[in-house]
């Protein structure tokens, strides 16, 4: 068992990047077509010089946790949708597979090629197109980066309802394409109540037209929703059209040290009383996690003492005095009730990013430890930290492992971590099928935001019952016939 | 003056159980997007986040550390603003001062409070109160005067050490380590003292939540101006306030020929 003073001794940047083909090893190519130099003149031809690379592809052929790896021989980046259309009808009649790509952020896999599947990369298509400052409505294309989304936007008085730690990198159409998640469901809802509109190019290059700024419009099936979290295997998302909500003006952070697990859902449930409506983040910690950024990326923790376990609630409001208020009062309900033992309050934005740092470096910070084996799951939040603790109860035999828990305990979604120094299926084999199997048995979810991918995809019996699937498979078969689009991911291949 | 003989008779030249009078301001927040006001007199507050000033935070957390040393006995933290400066001075409570005053001027008024009023309201508390040592912070980061400590030191008549990044008691004099441009220079001063705080004085705490709550309970004193026998009418006027103006995208030229054409067209050569 690792204690947090021995985080340092681990050796840094223990990089694992193993060829998806190699995690895998039973996992076979599809029968799919081998590029051409006549394919690669054709890309040539239809997005220009610039939209085709050749070299230098590790960048888009290896993910950002550096755990798999496949060996794409080109990437095409179109720049209009017409463009997109024309590649996707030239690999569809070609039969060459396809693998969409964003910011490359994903945490399972799912969005680089594990044999030699053309990379389609959206990062030429990253206007913004509109912005109707009176309805707080975005129209824009897919490969706008989050981060520049949201500092367009705020030029107008509105904000993004979604923010995670890889808004720098990650790209919009990502984000709905895998229906992320982030640090402000419990404020602003899930993603995809706030697509009011989007265009799709379909496997066959044929352009889906959904654009719409409309906040209400019940005419037939929403198609776009299945293309959101569909992770790129039913098409490719061009564009999109967003609600946004209000930039607020007072925006404050309380991060509260618990003694134990039950403490820190009872500080939770007080502090969605008082605080109600303001409420936009609601995350927890464990001490080894605190540890972590504290030790590996120098960020220190504004509490003078460790703590098991910390909560961190951020509230987000038009009225400074009034939300101090409501804060003042969960305070004092907090540490009347007994169940923290420390806080600290954020006095300015500056404090309050610091706070939301600690949170957002945990992956971070984890990643230069070791070999990372993430799990993201759904569970009744009685039971969330239990399992963490249960899996380090079965990792306790191999000695340099460890294992955290952090996450958006306001959506009852916990972010397992065990890291080792080097991967290995032994490890693998006392973690899975467990967790899952576990999740299941307290009908939770296996993957709560980060989506299946690779990584997951054949667990996907954990969380849906074979009509479920057959349904799904039968629907890509319309969308996909060919199966080109993103193989070998969200759908069990094995 | 009658202040003088009082301290000599009472402090003794001891390092030890001094009481501070630490100054702080409410400012628009480091991290907000300024914008100017459409009348482009001023810069917008109304519903935009305020907090402490930056180097405000540096000099109560000085004074706490030397309270905590037990040089100091007492800290008094004072600020002239607004009704909702009360918020700040209770975060300086929450870090750690024992009570406040708040000089309060009208809302919407404190843009008007200039540096030379404020250390006139100063050098009144200073007479009110009789603290040993007097810290306030740098500059404020929205006018960035950086007057207040000079003004209220020469009104005092009492020696200044500013822009301090370091500072230690000795024997009945501080030794302040400066910041200025050439580096950094010692100085030693006697008590009574002006100190202003520099950002590399210190790191300032956190508030800590149950200091918050305690915080409520320490004594905030109200008073205005006119009570203080102060008269704050500003002697500068504000002409007008603009953005700087916007920076002019770059070129970039294939090779070194186009750049020397470039730079003829542009009368650079």
């Amino acid at each position: 068992m690792i204690s947090a003073r021995n985080l340092l001794k681990l050796s840094p940047l223990c990089l694992q990047v193993r060829h998806g083909s190699r995690m895998f090893p039973q996992l076979k190519r599809g029968q799919f077509s081998r590029l051409t130099d006549e394919d690669i003149n054709y890309f040539t031809r239809v997005v220009g010089q610039n939209g085709v690379k050749t070299e230098d592809l590790d960048h888009y052929n290896t993910d950002w946790l550096d755990t798999v790896s496949g060996y794409t021989e080109v990437v095409v980046s179109p720049k209009t949708v017409e463009q997109v259309s024309a590649v996707l009808s030239h690999c569809n009649h070609r039969r060459l597979a396809v693998v969409p790509q964003g910011g490359n952020t994903g945490l399972v896999g799912g969005s680089n090629p594990v044999f030699d599947e053309i990379v389609l990369s959206l990062e030429r298509l990253n206007n913004i197109s509109h912005i109707d400052p009176y309805a707080g409505v975005v129209d824009c294309e897919a490969g706008v980066i989050l981060q520049n989304l949201s500092d367009k936007v705020e030029e107008h008085g509105y904000t993004v309802p979604l923010d995670l730690g890889a808004r720098g990198s990650c790209f919009i159409g990502g984000n709905l394409a895998t229906h992320a998640g982030g640090l402000r469901v419990v404020r602003y809802g899930q993603l995809r109540g706030s697509v009011l509109g989007m265009r799709v190019v379909l496997p066959d290059g044929q352009v889906l037209d959904g654009r719409s700024m409309m906040r209400k419009d019940n005419t037939g099936y929403d198609i776009k929703q299945l293309f959101i979290g569909s992770e790129g295997t039913l098409g490719v998302i061009t564009d999109v059209s967003l609600l946004l909500p209000q930039t607020p003006v007072s925006v404050n952070m309380a991060l509260f040290g618990c003694d134990s697990f039950d403490d820190v859902i009872k500080c939770y449930r007080l502090s969605r009383q008082c605080l109600g409506e303001i409420v936009s983040a609601c995350e927890f910690m464990d001490s080894l996690c605190m540890a972590s950024v504290n030790n590996i990326l120098g960020l220190a923790s504004p509490l003078e003492d460790s703590h098991p376990f910390y909560y961190l609630v951020e509230t987000s409001g038009m009225n400074q005095e009034h939300d101090m208020e409501k804060l003042e009062t969960c305070i004092e309900r907090v540490f009347d009730a007994g169940c923290a033992t420390d806080g600290v309050m954020a006095a300015s934005r500056d404090q309050a990013k610091h706070m939301m740092s600690l949170r957002e470096n945990i992956a971070p910070a984890l990643k230069a430890v070791g070999f990372n084996y993430k799990y993201d799951v759904s569970l009744p939040i009685k039971d969330m930290y239990s399992l963490v603790e249960q899996i380090r109860l079965r990792m306790r035999s191999m000695d340099e492992a460890f294992s955290v828990g952090y996450g958006h305990l306001g959506d009852n979604n916990l972010h397992l971590n065990v890291i080792t120094p080097h991967y290995s299926t032994e490890a693998l084999s006392v973690i899975e099928p467990f967790v899952y199997e576990e999740v299941s048995r307290l009908r939770g979810s296996i993957s709560a935001e980060h989506g299946m991918g690779l990584k997951k995809a054949n667990y996907l019996g954990y969380a849906k019952d074979p009509g479920m699937i057959s349904m799904m498979k039968t629907l890509k078969n319309v969308f996909d016939p060919n199966g080109i689009m993103n193989p070998y991911k969200l759908l069990p291949w094995g | 003056s009658q202040y003088f003989q009082h301290y000599y008779i009472t402090n003794n030249l001891r390092m030890s159980g001094l009481r501070v009078l630490v100054g702080v301001k409410r400012v628009i927040d480091y991290a907000v997007k300024i914008r100017v006001r459409p009348d482009s007199l001023g810069v917008v507050t109304d519903g935009v986040k305020h907090s402490m000033n930056p180097f405000d935070e540096n000099a109560i957390e000085e004074a706490v550390r030397m309270k905590q040393k037990k040089i100091v006995k007492e800290i008094i933290v004072a600020s002239c603003g607004p009704p909702q400066a009360q918020e700040t001075i209770r975060t300086a409570l929450a870090m750690g001062a024992d009570r406040g005053i708040h000089v309060e001027v009208p809302a919407g008024t404190d843009a008007n409070l200039q540096p030379l009023g404020v250390a006139k309201i100063f050098a009144a508390l200073v007479e009110q109160e009789k603290p040993d040592l007097v810290i306030l912070g740098k500059q404020a980061i929205d006018d960035d005067a950086n007057q207040t400590t000079q003004l209220l030191a020469g009104m005092l008549d009492w020696p200044q050490g500013t822009m301090a990044s370091v500072v230690s008691a000795g024997d009945g004099a501080l030794t302040i380590t400066r910041e200025i441009d050439g580096g950094l220079e010692d100085i030693s001063v006697s008590l009574p003292a002006v100190i202003s705080a520099d950002l590399r004085l210190n790191e300032p705490r956190y508030a800590t939540l149950p200091n918050i709550m305690k915080a409520k309970k320490k004594k905030i004193a109200k008073m205005d101006p006119a009570s203080l026998g102060v008269d704050i009418t500003p002697r500068l006027k504000i002409l007008n306030v603009v953005d700087p103006p916007v920076r002019q995208a770059g070129d970039k030229v294939p090779d070194v020929s186009t750049l020397m054409e470039k730079l003829k067209e542009k009368g650079h050569l």
